[in-house]
């Protein structure tokens, strides 16, 4: 049976030329960077040449601008309770929206908890904030807004420049989570007018466990994890040298691969949507039709439930994720989806395909061949569906 | 995830479908939570002649929803009442903690269905 992954949101695979360059940080190159010695010294010229890398990913004007932590969550975490920390003399209300990444939202409600203010901007049917919300939420006790990139789930893409324009005419901190984003498309942090990006190494099929924090030299932050000082005191622990190796490596390939593999995935998941929506009666995509990830087609089947639509599929081999309440560890639909305005029932129907670059257009073409049937057959077990509609 | 048992309920479901005449029917769950089940039971002789059931739901609902067919099938209506959720777990090889409440329905489905069916005859 055909094998066909598209759940890159969920995970990825490394890149080989990733893992070829990782190897020598186990067992050879074992050295600490802090170490004052020639071990040390290797160690340290592999991370900061890894740091090199990832700042040109993101068109960082210094290398010194980027620290690397433990993944996304670690990046979101250091970026938001740092700066709230460390500005809360100059105010305590913060801006995000309300479809970020589930950190986020929980960073945010953590703060609230602490005395800061939050609001969530919210966003348009296809996912696009509101910025003239935006720009109303201002005040003079705001130290920071935190917009995603683009959304990993329904794969919008946010107006960022804008955003990040109204920022900083307003002196505020401007934090951006870009895991779902980076190396699906460019980014560009200073003509951006970005101060704070969180990224993630398996998103860009480095190894998992890697995280950075870009930091706009000047932004005033302040650690979350108090140890030895690493990573100029802003993130303390012995660094993970075989894994940002890696992060430095795929940042690297992504880098020189943003753009044709962009234009490779769009085709594909165009395919895909419109395959799907053409071959599938009630079905619908979520999200904004052209500003999305290329690599995202989120779907919504009415009548039926995400969960089971991922068992079918995974009985064909076919790989993928859903903002069904029931595949979530909380049993509540996706935020992201209700904040488009979906109701729960039509949220639990959703498919989120994430493509990657091991998908080939025969597996585009195997999915428009087998989903189609899965729907069906869950569809005629439904106590929703129109009895018109199963025969 | 799910035990074997689970994937062959949910991939060949049995007792699928609506019976049109049907003595009792039963409902529970609601689509706003993820899970929507509807029983049809015929019945003779005080036993289960037929139950067809539709489900909307994860791969646990739909999979103990074809569990208690199977089970309540040509019981007296006594035995079907005392069959429990935990009952259809275990025949099913025992189903993950989290599915244990939110998409354990049938038999409550099953009961109601029942329930319905003694409804009726009382009105007669």
């Amino acid at each position: 049976m055909r094998k066909v992954y598209m759940d890159h949101g969920a995970g990825m695979p490394l890149d080989s030329k990733v893992f070829e360059a990782m190897k020598p940080y186990f067992r050879e190159n074992y050295g600490n960077p802090s170490s004052s010695h020639s071990f040390g010294n290797v160690a340290r010229n592999a991370m900061e040449s890894a740091r090199e890398k990832v700042a040109r990913l993101v068109a960082a004007e210094k290398p010194q601008e980027v620290i690397f932590t433990s993944g996304g969550t670690e990046s979101n975490n250091l970026a938001i309770k740092g700066a709230a920390y460390r500005n809360r003399e100059k105010g305590n209300h913060i801006i995000t929206t309300a479809i970020e990444h589930i950190s986020v939202i929980n960073i945010s409600k953590y703060l609230q908890k602490q005395g800061f203010e939050v609001t969530y901007v919210p966003v348009d049917k296809q996912g696009m904030v509101d910025l003239e919300k935006l720009e109303e939420a201002i005040n003079d006790k705001t130290v920071l807004i935190s917009v995603m990139y683009a959304n990993g789930e329904i794969g919008t893409i946010q107006p960022i420049r804008e955003i990040g324009k109204l920022a900083r005419e307003n002196e505020v901190i401007f934090h951006v989570d870009a895991v779902a984003a980076a190396g699906k498309v460019p980014i560009n942090v200073k003509e951006e007018k970005i101060d704070l990006l969180s990224l993630s190494s398996n998103d860009l099929y480095g190894p998992k466990g890697v995280g950075a924090l870009y930091i706009k030299a000047g932004t005033k932050i302040q650690p979350i994890i108090q140890g030895g000082g690493q990573e100029r005191g802003l993130r303390s622990g012995t660094e993970d040298i075989p894994g940002i190796v890696g992060m430095g490596k795929a940042s690297e390939v992504a880098k020189n691969e943003v753009d044709a593999e962009g234009k490779r995935l769009t085709a594909l998941r165009d395919k895909l949507i419109k395959g799907v929506l053409g071959k599938i009666d009630y079905s619908f995509l979520n999200g904004h039709p052209t500003k999305r990830l290329p690599n995202n087609a989120n779907l919504r089947f009415s009548y039926i439930e995400g969960e089971s639509l991922i068992l079918g599929l995974d009985m064909y081999g076919v790989q993928v994720s859903s903002g069904s309440a029931c595949t979530s560890k909380t049993l509540e639909a996706s935020h992201v989806l209700l904040a488009i305005g979906l109701a729960h029932e039509e949220a639990h129907g959703s498919l989120v395909f994430t493509l990657g670059k091991q998908n080939l257009e025969e597996d585009v073409d195997y999915v428009l061949e087998v989903l189609p049937d899965v729907v069906k057959r869950l569809r005629a077990l439904s106590p929703l569906t129109p009895k018109e509609m199963v025969r | 995830m799910y035990s074997e048992k689970v994937m062959d309920h949910f991939m060949r479901p049995r007792n699928v479908g609506e019976i049109p005449d049907a003595d009792g029917v039963g409902t529970v769950g609601n689509p706003v939570c993820g899970d929507l089940m509807t029983m049809y039971i015929k019945v003779k002789d005080n036993r289960l002649a037929d139950i067809k059931f539709k489900t909307f739901g994860c791969g646990a609902a739909i999979a103990t929803s074809s569990m208690t067919t199977e089970l309540a099938m040509g019981k007296t209506l006594e035995e079907a009442m005392k069959i429990t959720r935990a009952d259809v777990a275990k025949n099913l090889g025992g189903l993950p903690p989290i599915k244990m409440h939110c998409s354990n329905l049938a038999a409550d489905a099953l009961h109601e269905a029942i329930k319905d069916y003694q409804k009726k005859k009382e009105k007669k």
